[in-house]
């Protein structure tokens, strides 16, 4: 005997639209719980929001070279990884003390191109990062014809005493403004 | 037997299916190009099954990744070659898949009906290199960190959703552990699922079309068993050849002399931990992808837009030409653009590959000869207009030829920064794995305390910044004709084997007076210039000796240990000389002796011991060193964290752990030319110092390698750093 040869009636009709689509609502629901549980925690890092940079103290004034050559620091940071808190070198900064000025400027050395770290060529007086050749002139300029869509990243910096303090910040690469990582 | 068979049969089919399986009828017979697509299949499953054991060693955290491939590496019997085998394999998977491709499109396989099944290729190509990608960061090491930074950094780019893209893939806005545990969901579950999901996907389209061959066979048909699967076997076989010779490291052979002997030497390389603050100029792409780095620098000037177009629209175009074959293909002009396409793209590959590679490695063959006549001008006229237009007279001709050779120049001085960087890299690399390997072994703050605790790396770089400005570090023979530039220059003392016996049989002799010792300085026309030229220069040289032994013993240097033990009988008559109130107690203070002279001359009580030589560095101007004379010497208490002094002070005193066995001491030379890049990572003060001569436990200690230091803590004689330490960013050291 062949289901096909059984003529459907009206009854069997509507009795299978009924089945069909309950399945279908039972089964969407059974897919829907985990796959929104398991969103809702994959997306995550998207609510997530770093909290606004400090100040945090990197040298003191003295220790930067007075003829205008910039020197790189590490910086030394309170950072949150995931269950860890601790306190360690989060980056590194070129700080500059232009000739005759009392405050230096600082700058990230992190490559506003894609994020390698800049190096300084005290040859040449210009950064250069050993990735893609992008170049900067010691106050962080780009020297055309370089690949990176802007300057290197200058951060907040104040002297408060002797001491150098930092707004060490991460910000986008690629793009030509400067829009805080979050 | 048969029976067992029989029933089995009788329930699953089996027979049936084996014999489909294995006689499938191959037209044309066996071929060697049908043998990739095996090759593929073979490949994935040397890594199923080594990712699987190396799964059940690893661990993704920042603390725990590096540590437990490290552990792989180097403390399980053959993991080695387990971990050599499955990155080796990885990339002759990229390999493999260049020729299955290339092997499908000349044969024309994606053509009707087999399209779905070709674009399940390329899905299955996505996969494969995302694999690559997310393997690549999992040791957590320097290498595959800033890699991978630059990969997800340019995942930003893409417009609109860049940033959210980034911030899933990362896990966050920095880069730490759940870019570790996301990575490795990828790598070890979503990525190999995926690749079986289509991978059965494509094997069954495959078997639905049959081998695609070509019209009219030339040969007779035969089944895929026996014919066919040895030919795919023996190309097995040889890709199996080709990574366990890769295992082998024959590159590296030349330059090593000779192959190490199997073990952890060899296999895939693990690098230095991660440290964001760590400059890694050697950073670079796998082999593979450095086509797409290579590429990157052609947009130059380009701006976001180029960037954009160099990340993303160009490689997705090119992708999209790839699924668009098979359509391009109905037509037969379609299917001769498709193959030019495939080889132009192909050979763009290869040619942005080796164009990367000489660009980075040209230095190596080329002599610095070369361009010693273009250097100095170079220096002085750099690309500045001006003085181009000035020196040649406005020639354009020779200012041509300038820059082209200036251009050339540069490209020289970079390629041999990146090799220098490389070389920088391996020895960071050695250095971590030799202080794992230490019998204190790794803390549970992970490795990266280890190097950042460690005088062997940290001191170079903290001398360059803050010391190297004043204090010359070089090896110089005293009868040397002459001195090193680096050494006539500096304002201050060479450092180089302080407080030794050859250190200090130089400084009382003539070259106290010289740049070696105090030439450039205030105290060439103090009074102990005046002693030791005429007075000392009278004494019976065995006298000298005397004394310059039993200073030199104060020091308690790790690396004169033995000499002191064996010279106690002069070291003791030395001593003596010195307490003498006649000879160096007169201005001196020295034990009891000469109590009232603290201010007056630096103090030789424990001269140049750890306790000593901190003190001095903290602050030069105690009443124990300098208090009246001090020449410039900054006090570093106020600028360092104490330990970062102590980071100097250790490496000065040549006090770090070596393993045993190896050469110990003064390898380490510190390269004035560090100066422009150092990376000073000062660590937290309250992690573990496992490298650290006071933190090891003496027992365990190899005999060669470190003193017990029984400095007592408290003889610091400088109050500044201690204050300075409760304050909140000490020890953000400067
Ligand atoms: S990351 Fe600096 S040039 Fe690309």
């Amino acid at each position: 005997m062949s289901y096909e040869s059984q003529t459907p009636d009206q009854t069997s009709d509507r009795r299978g639209f009924f089945a069909a689509a309950s399945a279908i609502v039972i089964g969407g629901f059974l897919a829907i719980v985990p796959t929104a549980a398991a969103l809702a925690v994959f997306l995550n890092p998207l609510r997530k929001r770093a909290g606004e940079a400090k100040f945090v103290r990197v040298t003191t004034l003295d220790a930067l070279p007075t003829d205008g050559t910039p020197r790189e620091f590490p910086v030394i940071a309170n950072r949150v990884d995931a269950w860890n808190r601790s306190r360690e070198p989060v980056g590194a900064v070129y700080l500059r003390l232009p000739q005759g000025a009392d405050k230096p400027d600082c700058l990230s050395a992190t490559c506003p191109h894609a994020g390698c770290f800049v190096a300084f060529d005290g040859p040449s007086d210009e950064f250069k990062c050993p990735c893609h050749n992008s170049a900067f002139a010691v106050d962080g300029a780009i020297i055309p014809p370089s690949p990176s869509p802007r300057p290197m990243d200058s951060l907040a910096c104040k002297v408060e005493g002797n001491d150098v303090l930092v707004k060490f910040e991460d910000f986008y690469t690629g793009r030509s403004d400067k829009v805080v990582k979050q | 037997m048969n029976a067992l068979v029989n029933w089995l049969d009788s329930r699953t089919g089996i027979r049936s299916l084996i014999h489909e399986a294995l006689y499938e009828r191959i037209p044309g017979g066996s071929r060697w190009r049908y043998v990739w697509g095996s090759t593929l299949v073979f490949a994935f499953f040397t890594q199923v099954i080594t990712g699987i054991v190396l799964w059940m060693y690893y661990s993704p955290s920042t603390q725990t990744a590096w540590e437990s491939v490290y552990y792989i590496q180097h403390e399980t019997a053959g993991g080695w070659l387990l971990r050599g085998v499955h990155h080796f394999m990885a990339q002759a998977m990229v390999v493999l898949l260049a020729l299955h491709l290339m092997q499908v499109v000349i044969d024309g396989a994606y053509r009707a009906p087999r399209e779905v099944n070709f674009w399940l290729g390329l899905i299955l190509m996505q996969i494969v290199l995302g694999l690559s990608l997310t393997g690549y960061l999992l040791p957590w090491d320097q290498k595959g960190y800033w890699a991978t930074r630059v990969a997800t950094n340019l995942l930003s780019v893409v417009p609109g959703v860049g940033p959210s893209l980034q911030s899933l893939v990362v896990g966050g806005a920095e880069y730490g552990h759940h870019t570790l545990t996301r990575f490795f969901a990828l790598h070890a579950g979503v990525l190999p699922g995926a690749l079986i999901f289509f991978l059965v996907l494509h094997v069954a389209l495959f078997r639905r079309h049959g081998i695609c061959y070509r019209l009219p066979p030339k040969f007779a048909d035969t089944s895929f068993w026996p014919d066919q699967v040895l030919k795919d076997a023996v190309a097995c076989l040889a890709v199996l050849i080709v990574v366990l010779v890769m295992c082998l490291r024959p590159a590296e052979w030349f330059s090593s002399g000779g192959m190490p002997p199997l073990g952890p030497e060899l296999g895939a390389e693990l690098s230095a931990p991660a440290d964001p603050a760590n400059q890694y100029s050697a950073a670079r792409p796998e082999w593979y992808f450095l086509f797409l780095f290579q590429f990157l620098k052609f947009f130059e000037g380009g701006g976001e837009y180029g960037e954009l177009m160099g990340a993303v629209v160009v490689p997705s175009l090119v992708m999209l030409l790839l699924f668009l074959m098979p359509i391009l293909g109905r037509w037969n002009l379609g299917h001769r653009f498709n193959i030019g396409m495939l080889m132009i793209l192909l050979g763009g590959v290869l040619y942005l590959t080796v164009d990367a590679y000489y660009e980075d490695h040209q230095a190596a063959w080329a002599s610095a000869e070369d361009y010693e006549e273009i250097k100095p001008l170079v220096e002085e006229l750099g690309s500045d207009e001006e003085k181009i237009q000035a020196h040649f007279d406005g020639d354009a001709g020779k200012i041509e030829q300038y820059r082209r050779q200036r251009e050339a120049y540069q490209r020289y001085r970079k390629s041999q920064e990146y090799l220098r960087s490389v070389e920088k890299a391996e020895q960071e690399a050695q250095r971590a794995i030799d202080l794992a390997s230490a019998p204190a072994g790794i803390p549970t703050s992970g490795a990266i305390t280890l190097l950042r605790n460690d005088p062997k790396t940290q001191g170079p770089k903290l001398f360059g910044t803050h010391c190297a400005s004043c204090h010359s570090y070089e090896e110089v023979a005293l009868d040397a004709e002459s001195l090193p530039p680096a050494v006539e220059d500096a304002t201050a003392p060479n450092l180089h084997g302080f407080a030794s016996r050859a250190w200090l049989s130089g400084l009382l002799s003539e070259h106290f007076t010289g740049p070696l010792y105090f030439g450039n300085t205030a105290h060439a026309e103090g009074e102990m210039a005046g002693f030791v030229v005429d007075t000392l220069s009278e004494w019976k040289p065995a006298d000298v000796e005397k004394v310059v032994m039993a200073l030199s013993a104060e020091a308690q240097l790790p690396t004169q240990q033995q000499a002191d033990a064996d010279d106690a009988e002069q070291i003791e008559a030395g001593r003596a000389l010195i307490a003498n109130e006649e000879n160096c107690a007169m201005c001196h203070k020295f034990g009891d002796a000469g109590d009232y002279n603290l201010g007056v001359a630096p103090d030789l009580t424990g001269y140049g011991s750890r306790a000593w030589l901190i003190g001095m560095i903290s602050n030069p101007n105690h009443q124990r060193f300098y208090p009246d004379t001090n020449d410039r010497m900054p006090a570093f208490g106020e600028r360092l964290s104490p330990h970062a002094i102590e980071m100097i002070a250790d490496w000065l005193r040549g006090e770090w752990y070596e393993p045993s066995g190896a050469e110990r001491a003064d390898t380490d030379t510190f390269e004035a030319d560090d100066e422009a890049s150092p990376a000073e990572a000062d660590a937290a003060e309250d992690s573990p110092a496992a490298g650290d001569a006071d933190s090891e436990p003496a027992d365990s200690e190899p005999a060669d390698s470190e003193p017990a230091d029984s400095e007592p803590a408290d003889s610091e004689p400088t109050g500044a750093d201690a204050e300075d330490s409760e304050s909140e960013d000490s020890d953000a050291s400067s």
